[in-house]
C-alpha cells in the first residue's frame, strides 16, 4: 500500500486570541505547515471545523482559508464531526493522497472557541448532541460527560478523587510545551480544591475551550522535496468509526465502541499490536473520556481506565504515556483543530522533535479524535520510518 | 425559534410516544422506524407507560441559552419500565435526594422559552418522584 506521509506541520499557540480571526489562526498553521514541508504546494484542502457557522457565523471554510491563505482556485471543504473534526478531516487527506487522486493534500483544523462566552456558548456546544431529545432537556457536553462519570463511579465504586490522575498528567505534560495553554503542573489538593461544573464533574475534569489552528501537509514517499530534512513519519493506520449519537440509545453506556471499532481497524491496518503503541494521545476533553477510551481501546480492563492515571501509568515515564504534550486538558481543547493538533503533537514525538517532554525509543503513537461522548471516534497510528 | 420542529414532536414531548418493533416486540424511544435490535421495519406506534427508574444525574449551573433561568437543574438518564432510557430533567424534588435506582414517572413542563424572540414556550415531559404507587 501506498505510504503516506506527514511531510509538513504548522501550528497556532493553543490560547484565547481575542486579536485573531480564523481566518488568521488558519492562515498561520498553513503556512507553518507548508514551509515545514519545504514548500510543497497543496491540491487540495480539508478543513476540520465544528462551531465557525454557529459562534462565528461564518460557513464556507473551505474557501476561506484557500483563498487567504494563498491558495485560491484549489480543492476545499470543511469536514464536521462534532469533537473529531479534525481527526476526520485527517482521515479524508489520508484518503485523498491514499487513493491517488491527490498528490499533495493539506488538513487543517481551526476553530475559534471565544467569539461567544457563556450560555450562547453552551447552546452551540450542545448542537453536537441529539438537539430533539438530549439538548433540548438542557444537557449540556459537560453534563454527558457528568452522567457517564456518574454512572462510571457507582459501577465501579470509584472514591471522590478517583479521576484526579488525568488532570495531574495533562498538567505535568502541559508544562513542558510552550503552546500549551496551561503550562503549570498541579497537585492533588488543586483537583480535590476545584470547583464543581456538573457534579460529579469538576472543572479539573474538563479541558478548558481555546481558539487556535494546526496544519499538515500529506503526501507521497516518492513526491517529497529532494532537501527534506525531517525524520520521516507516515500514517500506518486509519479508521473512523461512529456509536449511537446520544447516550441514552446506547446499548452500553460505558463503553464506548466506536473507540473499540476504530482502534482495532488502525492497528489491523498498521499491522502492530497494541503493545507496540508507544504513546496514545487520547480525547481527554473530560476525564470520563480518557478513562473510557483506554478501556475500550483494550489499554484497561473495563472499570480500570482510571487506575491507570491513578497510579502514574500514563506519564512520560509511565507504561503508556498519554497526552504527551499536555493533552486537551492542559494544552487546551481548540474544538475541530484538536484532532490535528493531537496529529502534529505525535509527529513531533516520532520525529525527535518534542522537546523536554520527548519520548525516547518510539516507533508508533496513536491518536484519536472523539466526537461527543465518543459519538464518532477517529483514530490514526502513526509510524516512524527506518 | 423553529416553532415547526417543536410541532412536529408533539407526540412524543406530551403522550411519549414511541414505536414498538413488530418483528421481535422491542420497545423504541425516541422513534426511529427501524427497530435497534432486529433491523427490521418498526412503525408500530407504542404510548410508554411514563414510569422508570433514574440510572444517572447531574445538575446543570452553566445552562444553555433558553435554559438560564431554570439553572441549576437536574439531567437525568432515565430507564423506562419497558426497556429504553430516555433523556429528561428532573423535577418536583424538593428536599428529597437523588439516588440511582429511584423511581420516577412522567410529568408535563416547561422545558424553555425562546428568550425575547416571539414569547414561545416549550412543553415536554420531564421526570418526577414516584407519587403514583408502581405496579409490579
Amino acid at each position: 500500500m501506498t505510504e503516506v506521509i506527514i511531510a509538513g506541520i504548522g501550528q497556532t499557540a493553543l490560547n484565547e486570541h481575542w486579536n485573531k480571526s480564523l481566518r488568521q489562526l488558519g492562515s498561520e498553521a498553513i503556512h507553518n505547515a507548508i514551509a515545514d514541508a519545504g514548500g510543497l504546494q497543496p491540491q487540495a484542502l480539508f478543513v476540520g471545523n465544528m462551531f465557525a457557522p454557529n459562534l462565528s457565523s461564518q460557513a464556507h471554510l473551505g474557501v476561506l482559508l484557500a483563498d487567504f491563505a494563498g491558495l485560491r482556485g484549489i480543492e476545499a471543504v470543511t469536514v464536521e464531526a462534532a469533537g473529531a473534526s479534525g481527526g476526520a478531516a485527517l482521515r479524508q487527506g489520508y484518503l485523498a493522497v491514499q487513493s491517488g487522486m491527490v498528490d499533495v493534500a493539506l488538513v487543517v483544523g481551526v476553530e475559534k472557541m471565544t467569539d461567544l462566552i457563556g450560555p450562547q456558548n453552551e447552546a452551540a456546544l450542545a448542537t453536537t448532541s441529539d438537539s430533539d431529545f438530549e439538548a433540548v432537556q438542557g444537557l449540556t457536553c459537560a453534563g454527558q460527560a457528568a452522567l457517564l462519570m456518574r454512572r462510571y463511579m457507582y459501577e465501579y465504586q470509584v472514591p471522590s478523587d478517583g479521576f484526579a490522575g488525568f488532570a495531574l498528567t495533562a498538567h505535568a505534560h502541559g508544562a513542558g510545551n510552550p503552546r500549551a495553554f496551561f503550562q503549570k503542573a498541579i497537585n492533588a489538593q488543586t483537583y480535590a480544591a476545584a470547583g464543581m461544573v456538573s457534579d460529579p464533574l469538576n472543572l479539573f475534569d474538563m479541558a478548558p475551550d481555546v481558539d487556535g489552528a494546526a496544519a499538515l501537509v500529506l503526501t507521497r514517499r516518492s513526491l517529497l522535496p529532494r532537501q527534506f530534512s525531517h525524520p520521516l513519519v507516515a500514517i500506518a493506520g486509519s479508521a473512523l468509526a461512529t456509536d449511537m449519537l446520544a447516550l441514552h440509545d446506547r446499548h452500553d453506556l460505558l463503553h464506548f465502541e466506536s473507540v473499540q471499532v476504530s482502534t482495532a481497524k488502525a492497528l489491523r491496518q498498521a499491522e502492530i499490536s497494541l503493545e507496540q503503541v508507544g504513546f496514545f494521545e487520547y480525547h481527554d476533553s473530560f476525564s470520563i473520556f480518557a478513562a473510557l477510551s483506554l478501556e475500550a481501546a483494550g489499554f484497561a480492563a473495563r472499570g480500570r481506565g482510571w487506575q491507570m492515571a491513578a497510579e502514574n501509568a500514563l506519564l512520560l515515564g509511565g507504561r503508556l504515556p498519554c497526552a504527551t504534550m499536555g493533552g486537551l486538558k492542559a494544552g487546551g481543547n481548540p474544538g475541530g483543530a484538536a484532532g490535528v493538533v493531537q496529529a502534529v503533537e505525535a509527529a513531533a514525538q516520532l520525529r525527535g522533535s518534542a522537546g523536554p517532554n520527548q519520548l525516547n525509543g518510539i516507533r508508533y503513537g496513536m491518536i484519536q479524535s472523539l466526537g461527543g461522548p465518543a459519538s464518532t471516534a477517529a483514530t490514526h497510528i502513526l509510524k516512524k520510518l527506518d | 425559534m423553529e416553532i415547526a420542529r417543536h410541532w412536529r414532536l408533539k407526540a412524543q414531548r406530551y403522550g411519549l410516544v414511541g414505536e414498538v418493533c413488530p418483528h421481535c416486540e422491542v420497545k423504541i424511544f425516541p422513534p426511529r422506524d427501524v427497530c435497534p435490535e432486529c433491523g427490521g421495519e418498526a412503525k408500530t406506534s407504542f404510548a410508554f407507560s411514563g414510569k422508570g427508574a433514574v440510572y444517572s444525574y447531574s445538575t446543570i449551573y452553566e445552562a444553555p441559552s433558553g435554559f438560564e433561568e431554570m439553572a441549576p437543574y437536574t439531567v437525568a438518564l432515565v430507564k423506562l419500565d419497558e426497556g429504553p432510557v430516555v433523556t429528561a430533567q428532573l423535577t418536583d424534588l424538593g428536599e428529597q435526594p437523588i439516588e440511582i435506582g429511584m423511581p420516577v414517572e412522567m410529568v408535563t413542563r416547561k422545558m424553555r422559552n425562546d428568550g425575547d424572540e416571539r414569547g414561545v414556550i416549550v412543553y415536554g415531559y420531564k421526570f418526577r418522584p414516584a407519587v403514583i404507587p408502581q405496579t409490579a
